[in-house]
């Protein structure tokens, strides 16, 4: 059940000068229970609840808005909820933000390097605020910049990095520490593919060391490619969770598209598509969109009926869910899918994916 | 390590972070070294032209006002870096990183003195060209100087708070000046008080800005003999009331600050 006890704020006086010594042991164990953050009248989050077992990389999927950034920020210390508790990496985030730092690196949305200082002086600078000490702070930087191409740019102004760079130096920057819990908060939005499938293979091999990562990403192919478990938000809350294979198969898996020259043609393509797909095929613009298993079969054929019954396709494709359908699935569908939420999830809890299928 | 050592050496690496920056922007190079320049030469000639000190040299006058007026004025930097770094997100990686809550904080307000220092320098320098002398020795000199940057030291505090909640560079820009300007300009800066309309001059006479300006001009030994003695209570303890009021701006910013630091989270 959700723990809605909200956490007793402490003045911020005492959190400046009291000294919090953990005794907890450090582990790569993500836990958040019911999480609440408002903004004025502005619900960021509702309820949220989250678990990262060591070792695993968890993608929170969802659209702009949804709260996921707002999970991190509390998860990583930036902010305070306003109910509920998270433990990570063996540390309580309420109780003791400076443990939880110590334990955690986090990769931000915004690229968090500073323009005016080279790569090495931005990871040696970060070394030396985690206190390592000046040697090992430079040792590390020079390794950390190696391992991530950067060694030859590695004392240019970082404002001459391209997008790419900069992500993959703020990405070393959370690295610093080597801690073993993750934070990497839409870390390939706005790179170009090439990079994108760069800084991939970078966040899969920290998971192969067994690292924990917790990973928001607005791509369904994204979470798909590094996380093994995804949770799909909204609204501040979580409306699905499962493996990538469950969520597609949630929407329908692969889908048909097949655009029609005439007004006059769509009934008779509806009816052709619809033989084919497992739901009713949708119509938008002259556009039909069905669900459908095995189309690298059933497009051919489609295509056939189509010619024989002397319909001008302009357009066909067969593609993959998006996280759109995934969420139109979700939310769109809101009927008869709150109806069944209803029913099986307990009330105050996100309804789980495995419940609603 | 104990507690103290840390945040004093966090406070460290974020002044050295923020010096490297002075020869990676010119703009700031501009602001810093030939503003100072610029200033002094205009006043000088320009006001000088048409001010009369009876019994000394307006341009001896000037001086101890535009060390004032230009160190006020330098402590927007102190807002304006910290609301660059919020923008830029480099604010959330320090949040994020286990280091004292206080050095980013104390750590720009610290390299800030450093160039308030380089400004004085410049300052001190055009002065001397433009005829301004240290009437009263080397040691009541540095006691004038140690006056300015301190006040400065805690206006920037006050700006360190407004960058903090305002976040946007060019509205600290804006607030700074809608501040600085009327605090820095009523006051005895540029031109006696004796001459202001009652209210005005009332207000510049309980201005820390005026009381500051004068006692340095005082340990500068840049007032001329036959200057009457100020009446008002605040000219006439200029040292000790303007010391009360960095004390009191300290109390009241630092912690003001430091808890808006601790709130600036860029969150969506």
């Amino acid at each position: 059940m959700v723990d809605r006890q909200p956490v007793v704020a402490r003045p911020w006086w005492l959190k400046l000068w009291s000294m919090q010594k953990s005794t907890t042991p450090i582990n790569g164990h993500i836990e958040a229970e019911g999480l609440v953050k408002r903004y004025g009248d502005v619900t960021a989050l509702d309820g949220l609840d989250l678990t990262v077992p060591e070792g695993t990389v968890l993608g929170l999927l969802g659209p702009n808005g949804s709260g996921k950034t707002t999970a991190v920020s509390i998860l990583t210390t930036l902010i305070q909820s306003d109910g509920g508790h998270a433990v990570v990496a063996g540390a309580d985030v309420a109780a003791n933000p400076s443990e939880v730092r110590r334990r955690i690196g986090l990769s931000g949305q915004a690229a968090a390097v500073d323009e005016n200082l080279t790569g090495f002086e931005n990871l040696e600078m970060i070394g030396r605020l985690y206190h390592l000490g000046r040697k090992p702070a430079v040792e590390r930087a020079r390794e950390l910049l190696e391992r991530f191409s950067l060694t030859d740019a590695a004392d240019r102004l970082a404002k001459g990095y391209s997008g790419g760079m900069r992500r993959r130096l703020d990405l070393a920057g959370a690295l610093v520490a080597e801690p073993p819990v993750l934070f990497l908060d839409e870390p390939t939005t706005g790179l170009d593919p090439r990079s994108r499938n760069e800084l991939w293979a970078v966040v899969d091999e920290l998971v192969e060391r067994g690292r924990t990562v917790l990973l928001t990403t607005q791509y369904m192919e994204e979470a798909d490619t590094l996380a093994d478990d995804i949770v799909v938000m909204d609204k501040g809350r979580r409306i699905a969770q499962g493996t990538a294979d469950e969520l597609k198969d949630l929407v329908g898996g692969e889908r048909i598209e097949i655009s029609v020259a005439f007004e006059n043609e769509i009934p008779e393509a509806r009816r052709i598509l619809a033989g084919l797909a497992e739901d009713a095929p949708r119509v938008s613009n002259r556009t039909l969109t069905a669900s459908v298993v095995g189309g690298a079969a059933k497009l051919p054929a489609a295509l056939r009926a189509m010619d024989d019954a002397r319909l001008t396709v302009t357009d066909v494709g067969l593609r993959r869910p998006t996280l759109d359908d995934v969420f139109l699935s979700l939310t769109g569908r809101t009927a008869e899918a709150a109806a069944v939420h209803l029913e099986v999830a307990a009330p105050g809890e996100a309804p789980v994916l495995e419940e609603v299928a | 390590m104990g507690r103290l050592t840390l945040a004093l050496g966090d406070g460290v690496i974020v002044a050295q972070r923020n010096m490297r920056k002075i020869t990676r922007q010119p703009e700031l190079l501009v602001a810093v070294l030939i503003m100072p320049l610029v200033f002094v030469f205009l006043f000088s000639y320009v006001f000088g032209s048409a001010i009369e000190i009876e019994g000394g040299s307006y341009r001896e006058f000037l001086i101890g006002g535009a060390f004032v007026m230009m160190l006020t004025f330098g402590s927007t930097f102190t807002g304006i870096g910290l609301a660059d770094d919020i923008q830029k997100g480099i604010i959330d990686r320090f949040r994020s990183l286990p280091m004292s809550r206080g050095a980013v904080v104390f750590g720009r307000t610290a390299s800030d003195v450093i160039y308030n220092v380089l400004s004085t320098i410049v300052m001190a320098g055009a002065g001397y060209l433009v005829g301004w002398r240290i009437n009263n020795g080397f040691g009541s000199a540095l006691l004038g100087f140690g006056l300015v940057l301190l006040f400065a030291y805690a206006f920037s505090w006050i700006m360190a708070y407004l960058g903090l909640k305002v976040r946007s560079v060019e509205a600290i820009n804006n607030a700074g000046s809608l501040v600085i300007f009327p605090l820095t300009f009523v006051a005895n800066t540029f031109v006696p008080t004796d001459g202001f309309p009652s209210a005005l001059r009332t207000f510049a006479e309980w201005n820390p800005v005026s009381t500051v300006a004068h006692a340095a001009r005082v340990q500068f030994g840049n007032i001329p003999e036959t200057t009457p003695d100020p009446t008002a209570w605040p000219l006439e303890n200029a040292a000790l009331y303007s010391l009360g009021w960095v004390a009191a701006i300290l109390a009241v910013f630092v912690p003001l600050s430091i808890r808006a630091f601790q709130q600036t989270a860029t969150s969506n």
